[in-house]
């Protein structure tokens, strides 16, 4: 299974802040796409081009593998400080 | 994710932060003859629109990691002798305090450089995310501005000072 988050504006709009699912995807943008397939909420939150993943907490790319166990992150730019 | 030095202290709090005790804490470390310090607060405007105060909201766990990161990458660069980073989530007023860098070395050029640095790179790297509450009771995320994107940037394009 891999863990997924979400936070902040991602959160509100797909309206769930995790989900545990399968560990079907080969890499983080299989696994973005396949959530962005669930609806137009889906589709807007996690179709923004500056989109950030982190994988085990640390921000990598979209095309980083994915295994079980995994914690997968999806959230928009920060704004901190 | 790097254990961080024992001088070093690195949080994420509700509660607010009493600056006279950080800085005494790193002041009395051994070989420290500079401290730097920035503080963030709450301003009451924003883009022109009155604020009420902003909500923080975090990725617990990653946060703090990012933080240490980044911690261990400045003392990478330069010679500290202690490193405080606090940054607080959760609902803010107006006014309060957000985020403080604290920054102990031996000499003033280090602390200048890696407190600034510790900024720059905080505000695109750690996973928070504000929300301002307006003065006309709308809330809304506030959206990364280039600026801030710049200002990491200039790190990689010059890693040293």
């Amino acid at each position: 299974m891999i863990q997924v988050k979400f936070f902040a504006q991602v959160r509100e709009l797909v309206g769930e802040s995790a989900l545990s699912l399968p560990a079907d995807y080969p890499d983080a943008e299989a696994l973005r796409a396949a959530l962005a397939a669930r609806g137009d909420k889906w589709a807007l939150a996690l179709g923004a081009d500056n989109l950030l993943v982190a994988v085990n907490q640390v921000l990598v790319g979209l095309d980083t593998p994915l295994k079980d166990g995994d914690e997968v992150a999806f959230f928009p730019p920060v704004t901190g400080g | 994710m790097t254990a961080p030095s024992v001088a070093d202290l690195i949080r994420v709090q509700e509660s607010d932060f009493d600056l006279a005790a950080e800085y005494a804490r790193l002041a009395g470390l051994s070989g420290t003859g500079a401290l730097v310090s920035f503080v963030g607060q709450v301003r009451d405007c924003n883009q022109g629109e009155a604020v009420e105060g902003l909500f923080l909201e975090h990725y617990p766990g990653m946060t703090e990691r990012a933080m240490a990161d980044l911690v261990a990458e400045a003392r990478g660069r330069w010679p500290l002798t202690g490193v405080t980073l606090i940054h607080r989530v959760g609902a803010l007023k107006l006014g309060e305090q957000i985020v403080l860098v604290l920054v102990a070395s031996g000499h003033r050029g280090e602390a200048f450089a890696a407190c600034e640095f510790l900024m720059d790179t905080l505000k695109s790297r750690v996973p928070f995310w504000k929300r301002e509450r307006r003065g006309d009771g709308q809330s809304h995320w506030l959206a990364a501005r280039d600026s801030d994107a710049q200002a990491a940037a200039r790190w990689q394009e010059k890693p040293e000072l």
